[in-house]
């Protein structure tokens, strides 16, 4: 029997609970009775524990029950680019070791890439018990195709409970193809990350809606409960220096190395200083700047701080700003430690982009800008005279 | 060449709004667009056509009244629209969507080109396009922001990444997904928007797609929503005030350990 949501009419009061409680718009009341539009209900269940009529029946097919304790141990993908083991992996490091622990299993990290050998002890210093390298030319940099296979020959071979990669854009493309070929289940860019020992089961909690809202979302029968992460949510994980972990070195026949696409050149661009996904600091210019020029102030704000430069959707429309400036909902969501708007009026959509940093600045010369909102610290006034001085400050501070 | 464009219908986030006493989503009056990003996807399939000439099919699999959105993408110059819709698909999480379009895809037959949007605005997931590709078992491309050239069956293409660009050649078949930067979305012309409104939606349920029910909706989802709360909203802090040297005096002690 396939999965089905049902309204006990002797029971339903017309109460509207189920109504509020819907986070897809998808019952409304009618003839004083609940009616569930089953083109936007996502069985998701929420509406049944608010019932106090007990007039909702959901009924989810039990799957065949699989075998899963063949499953262990928490992996994270570690990636690299040129041989750099980029920090999101250290993060999860940090946050796999607490999964591990909490699952009684080892934490083990996997790395694909080429003469990556001595990264080996950058990755044991950080806590994993067990390395898995798998080292080629063909993986110097990646390539869906091959990282898919050989990810993919790995999970099967060695069957880990959970898998961990960064929600980047290497990360996000090369595991969404990993799920779909090996029948897991994936969440995408989580904030959060628990485990209900009794169950053995990752509980994976995500901004959906621009952040509006957070679900809680499981993988009850597929192994491995596979998530992407989201940048600078989770702690590093600390370096002790004598930690030594096992380690695993596969090696992969041609045809699996084989890559459908070509990578012809990485073109950096050199204005990017300080990549926006992996700064603590981020400084950003919107419209109240007034010109393209008038960057300049943010920039040197964002040097003396060694911050990246952020920009709002005016801006980059505007030509004021390359697009890989920008934060928002059509731009990069970010979450450092500090993020300081400059002449952001906080648009919902930049709101959307930047809302869950730590600490945010603000500083506008509208007192009703929506970015005051949530800002930490408001400041009103001309940011032609505030950044500046603030730039001065942080100079004498840091010593600069 | 034969080009297909997914596309999504979303509630506009603009319109998002938080019931202050049921701390849920208020859906009502909420208007439904195109997810922002497939707007891209819709412009380069119809530049591509009017480069290399061809054919644009848009497909979404959703409730009945996204035909709105396909509406919507006929009048900005895609040939055909098909709606993909059945109770069936209810729940589906991404492993069950791309799955489900891409037996419409392959029901559909001949394509060269793929186009998605990075991601929808509302789940935020970007898993559904390489989804679809890694079920058709073509190459793909995310995160494109130019298509440089197509020819003798293959693309050049650009990949947007955290530093910078990768230039990538592709060979066709291939899925792309795109970023804002790939283009700037026309406006409807007045000749799409009456093409629009006669336009002929083909609708296809589960059964046409001839798709396996186990991989469908909830029961083809490998996850579950097991807890929707809505984040304690931010509250805005303190407002620092006086002369610009000594509030920025103020605030630099304030950040003193951030940033030190």
């Amino acid at each position: 029997m396939a999965s089905s949501i049902q309204i006990l009419l002797d029971k339903c009061t017309g109460c509207t609970l189920c109504v509020k409680a819907c986070p897809f718009g998808a019952i409304h009341i009618a003839n004083k009775k609940a009616v569930i539009d089953m083109g936007k209900c996502n069985l998701c269940g929420a509406c049944v524990p608010v019932c106090k009529f007990k007039a909702i029946k959901l009924n989810k097919e039990a799957a065949a029950k699989r075998d899963l304790s063949i499953y262990k141990d928490v992996w994270v993908f570690c990636e690299q680019k040129k041989g750099v083991i980029q920090t999101i992996s250290f993060e999860l490091l940090g946050e796999g070791k607490k999964l591990a622990k909490k699952l009684g299993v080892k934490l083990c990290a996997v790395i694909l890439g080429h003469e990556i050998e001595p990264k080996i002890e950058d990755l044991s210093h950080r806590g994993a018990d067990k390395i898995y390298i798998i080292d080629a030319p063909e993986l110097k940099s990646y390539q869906d195709d091959p990282y898919t296979n050989v990810l993919v020959e790995l999970v099967k071979e060695y069957k880990p409970e959970v898998l961990l990669c960064g929600a980047t854009t290497i990360g996000r493309s090369l595991v969404s193809r990993v799920a779909v070929k090996i029948d897991a289940g994936l969440t995408a860019d989580c904030t959060g990350l628990d485990i209900d020992e009794k169950e053995r089961l990752l509980l994976q909690t995500r901004p959906a809606f621009g952040g509006n809202i957070m679900a809680t979302i499981i993988t009850p029968n597929h192994r491995p409960q596979m998530s992407t992460v989201r940048h600078k949510v989770m702690k590093e994980a600390e370096i002790h220096k004598g930690h030594k972990a096992e380690v695993i070195r596969k090696k992969y026949p041609a045809d699996l190395l084989k890559s459908r696409t070509t990578l012809l050149d990485i073109v950096e661009e050199i204005e990017e200083t300080v990549n926006l996904a992996e700064a603590d600091i981020i400084v950003s210019g919107g419209r109240g700047i007034g010109g393209p020029e008038n960057f300049s102030i943010i920039k040197e704000l964002a040097k003396v701080l060694g911050a990246a430069v952020g920009a709002s959707r005016a801006t980059v429309d505007a030509g004021w700003i390359p697009y890989s400036h920008q934060v928002g909902q059509t731009g990069k969501t970010v979450c450092p430690k500090l993020y300081i708007a400059c002449g952001i009026s906080g648009q919902i959509q930049h709101l959307i982009g930047m809302q869950s940093s730590k600490v945010i600045v603000a500083i506008n010369k509208d007192p009703d800008a929506p970015i005051f909102k949530v800002a930490t610290y408001g400041i009103v006034g001309d940011l032609f005279e505030i950044v500046p001085a603030l730039t001065k400050e942080f100079k004498k501070v840091l010593k600069k | 060449m034969n080009i297909i464009v997914c596309i999504k219908q979303v509630p506009n986030t603009t319109d998002v709004k938080i019931d202050p006493v049921t701390n849920t989503l208020i859906r009502d009056g909420v208007e439904s667009v195109i997810n922002p990003f497939d707007c891209y996807a819709i412009e380069e399939g119809v530049r591509l056509k009017e480069r290399f000439g061809g054919k644009v099919t848009v497909v979404t699999m959703g409730p009945p009244q996204a035909e709105n959105a396909l509406k919507e993408a006929v009048s900005l110059g895609c040939d055909e629209a098909i709606l993909v819709s059945d109770r069936k698909f209810a729940g589906s999480d991404t492993w069950a969507t791309s799955y489900t379009l891409s037996s419409a895809i392959k029901k559909i037959g001949l394509f060269d080109v793929i186009l998605c949007g990075k991601q929808a605005s509302d789940g935020d997931t970007a898993q559904v396009g390489p989804g679809i590709s890694t079920h058709l078992d073509i190459p793909q491309v995310t995160y494109v922001k130019k298509i440089e050239d197509i020819s003798g069956n293959k693309a050049k293409v650009e990949r947007m990444t955290e530093e910078g660009y990768d230039v990538v050649e592709a060979p066709l078949p291939c899925l792309f997904t795109v970023v804002k930067e790939i283009n700037t979305p026309r406006i409807p012309s007045l000749k799409g928007m009456m093409k629009a409104k006669s336009a002929k939606i083909v609708k296809w349920t589960a059964e046409d797609i001839k798709a396996e029910p186990k991989s469908l909706g909830l029961d083809g989802s490998p996850t579950r929503v097991v807890k929707i709360f809505t984040p304690t909203p931010r509250k805005g802090g303190e407002m620092l005030k006086g002369d610009t040297s000594d509030v920025a005096k103020e605030l630099v002690e304030l950040l003193k350990d951030i940033v030190i």
